[in-house]
């Protein structure tokens, strides 16, 4: 039995081995070394040196963490909403439905909705409203950005919330928690492990968004992505890239260490309630 | 278990059936193609939709050998792919300064000038140039400006036929600019006369400072999408390539293209032969056939490009080879300027400032 367990783990191990550790280890080592492979730190001091990568750093954070709580706020709503329908196997899969399109296609969407002949300038232009600029600013990017990531935040909680167990606010309610203590005391505590995991799978990918900087910001929003891009596509200077891309791994550990569940398990039947 | 193991076999079965109906395809494509003599090859590697299909198609008509026609988007893929070996492209074709990287770290081999006969169609204008002197690695295959575009419906000609004129204050968030450091630089370099190719920080600087006081008119900075834009008429001007341009004028009647007279950038794609080349006997038949007037002209129809083959020039319609917009005047293309190979610290330089004025503020 051993043996076969051992069996059954080489594809997940050779995977995690050539996609993950080799490939980590190989930006570690071109983010250490200088063009002439000499090991170095020197690209990290650059890095902590130039302003404009700090304040590309500061721009990307700011970003990722807007478009992070504008998604909350959406989400959690509807995500409870959504736990206490009826068909909410349904309805969930009208929220996931958009994250089967290619995410190319929903960027020239926006730019028709967006652009100065757009649906939204005419619709604007029904009140008498002259058409807006849209397109490049940094609203329609973090519009299209929380667009795009909702999805993301909406499943954990949902499951999360799906899986709680009703007794516990028949309990609560019995207790005399009124609906209000109910839900601030008892179901955004216990929803807290979904919420924390849909930040995280927000603002990570946030803090790097670079093909939306570019077809809805116009490249007027800067964030980390773009320097990344520039880096491997344009001056060919890899090391200087993958130094960026390691930071953003720290800023990813940071993240998780973060938003980290401190307590191992979530009370259910039992707990402190 | 049993209901998983079968859903399991049956999507192998699935994915089996869907690579047999693929390879069945390509066995077809191939018939199709009319050769099934595997040596007979050549590997072209070049941008996308950047040669007529019917030529490939006459080319291996006329000598047998079948095109593997492989794209790329940017010289600096090209360029990673053809060093890093592995690959067995036989012809590619990299812009101007690429070619003097490329040959300067041996990675072309050079044109055996007995073999390739077709130098006499090109016009001397564009042989010879400084990144490739006496064109020892490289064959011109078509070349054209940076410059500005503009829509007659909300611009005057003569209100941005200068580069200076760009920083009027009645542009104010009008222009989309072209998302390239070079051409960035190189339109504030020649507006304060400097070279292109500048090498010296104070005008680099200078260049710089100068960006920066252009970004509140700049809109956008954008690549290949700028074509959509300026075509759907979310801002009246655009700062661009003369291909770029041709796009967008064949999809918007109202937009024109001007090179501003003080001086532009002039750029050439190339053919060359990559260190890896192998089929060389059908190398220099297909540069041979490529350099042909007759074949040149019906290339530079499809692609709409400037051709450097004066050839294939005479061949054109007049409408345009007398396009002064993609064909400039003699006086115009005397104060164009080459780019050269910045060597990478001065291209770090250059993107960095770059990247800088991107973060500068409307």
């Amino acid at each position: 039995m051993k043996k076969e367990k051992l069996l059954f783990s080489i594809p997940y191990t050779l995977w995690l081995a050539f996609f993950v550790v080799i490939p980590l280890l190989l930006l570690f080592f071109q983010a250490m070394t200088n063009a002439s492979g000499h090991l170095t730190l020197a690209n990290f001091a650059a890095y902590f040196a130039s302003g404009t990568y700090l304040r590309m750093t500061l721009n990307s954070v700011v970003y990722a963490f807007l478009i992070t709580v504008i998604t909350l706020v959406i989400s959690y709503p509807t995500a409870y909403f959504l736990a206490n329908l009826k068909n909410r196997q349904f309805w969930l899969l009208l929220v996931i439905l958009p994250t089967w399109i290619n995410l190319l296609l929903k960027a020239y969407a926006f730019i028709g909705i967006l652009s100065r002949d757009g649906t939204a300038n005419s619709f604007i232009s029904l009140f008498g409203i002259a058409p807006q600029q849209l397109l490049f600013t940094n609203a329609s990017f973090i519009l299209v950005s929380s667009y795009i990531e909702i999805p993301f935040m909406i499943l954990p909680i949902f499951n999360v919330l799906n899986d709680m167990d009703k007794d516990l606010i028949q309990a609560s309610r019995d207790l005399g928690a009124n609906s209000w203590q109910t839900l601030w005391r008892l179901i955004v505590p216990l929803s807290m492990p979904g919420v924390k995991s849909g930040v995280q799978s927000v603002f990570i990918p946030s803090l790097s968004l670079f093909m939306i900087t570019r077809l809805i910001g116009g490249n007027r929003v800067i964030t980390l992505g773009t320097a990344i891009e520039e880096h491997f596509l344009t001056t060919q200077n890899w090391h200087m890239g993958s130094t960026i891309g390691v930071i953003l791994i720290i800023a990813m550990v940071a993240t998780m260490i973060l938003t980290r569940d401190r307590k191992k398990t979530i009370l259910r039947r039992g707990g402190r309630l | 278990m049993k209901k998983i193991l079968s859903a399991f076999f049956a999507l192998i079965l699935v994915i089996l059936a869907l690579f047999a109906f693929q390879h069945y395809l390509v066995a077809k494509e191939n018939a199709a193609a009319g050769s099934s003599n595997k040596t007979k090859v050549l590997n072209v590697y070049n941008w996308g939709d950047y040669i007529d299909p019917a030529l490939i198609k006459k080319f291996t008509k006329e000598t047998g050998y079948q095109v593997n026609y492989e794209t790329f988007d940017s010289n600096e893929a090209m360029y990673t792919k053809v060093r890093q070996g592995g690959t067995a492209y036989d012809i590619i074709v990299p812009s101007e300064y690429m070619i003097e990287k490329m040959r300067k770290e041996h990675l072309l081999d050079p044109i055996d000038k007995k073999r390739f006969t077709g130098f006499k169609y090109y016009d001397p204008r564009f042989l010879n140039d400084a990144f490739d002197p006496h064109n020892r690695y490289s064959i011109p295959y078509f070349w054209g400006t940076l410059g500005i575009i503009y829509n007659d419906k909300f611009v005057k000609k003569s209100e941005v036929s200068h580069w200076d004129q760009l920083w009027s204050s009645r542009f104010r968030n009008k222009i989309l600019l072209v998302d390239s450091a070079r051409d960035a630089f190189g339109l504030s370099l020649i507006s304060m006369n400097k070279s292109v190719n500048s090498k010296r920080m104070p005008d680099v600087l200078a260049a710089k400072a100068k960006l920066d006081a252009l970004m509140p008119n700049v809109k956008a900075i954008l690549a290949d999408e700028m074509v959509m834009y300026l075509a759907q008429e979310e801002a009246p001007i655009g700062i661009s390539w003369s291909g770029q341009a041709a796009e967008m004028i064949a999809q918007n009647k109202h937009l024109h293209y001007v090179v501003p007279s003080e001086g532009s950038n002039l750029w050439f794609d190339n053919l060359a032969i990559p260190k890896t080349a192998k089929h060389f006997t059908a190398i220099y038949k297909f540069l041979n056939f490529m350099s042909e007037p007759k074949n040149a002209a019906q290339n530079a129809e499809y692609v709409e490009y400037a051709t450097p083959n004066k050839g294939a020039v005479k061949l054109l319609p007049k409408s345009v080879t007398s396009d002064r917009q993609f064909y400039p005047d003699d006086q115009t293309i005397k104060h164009l300027e080459v780019y050269s190979d910045l060597g990478s610290r001065w291209t770090q330089i250059y993107n960095d400032l770059f990247l800088e004025f991107k973060m500068t503020n409307r």
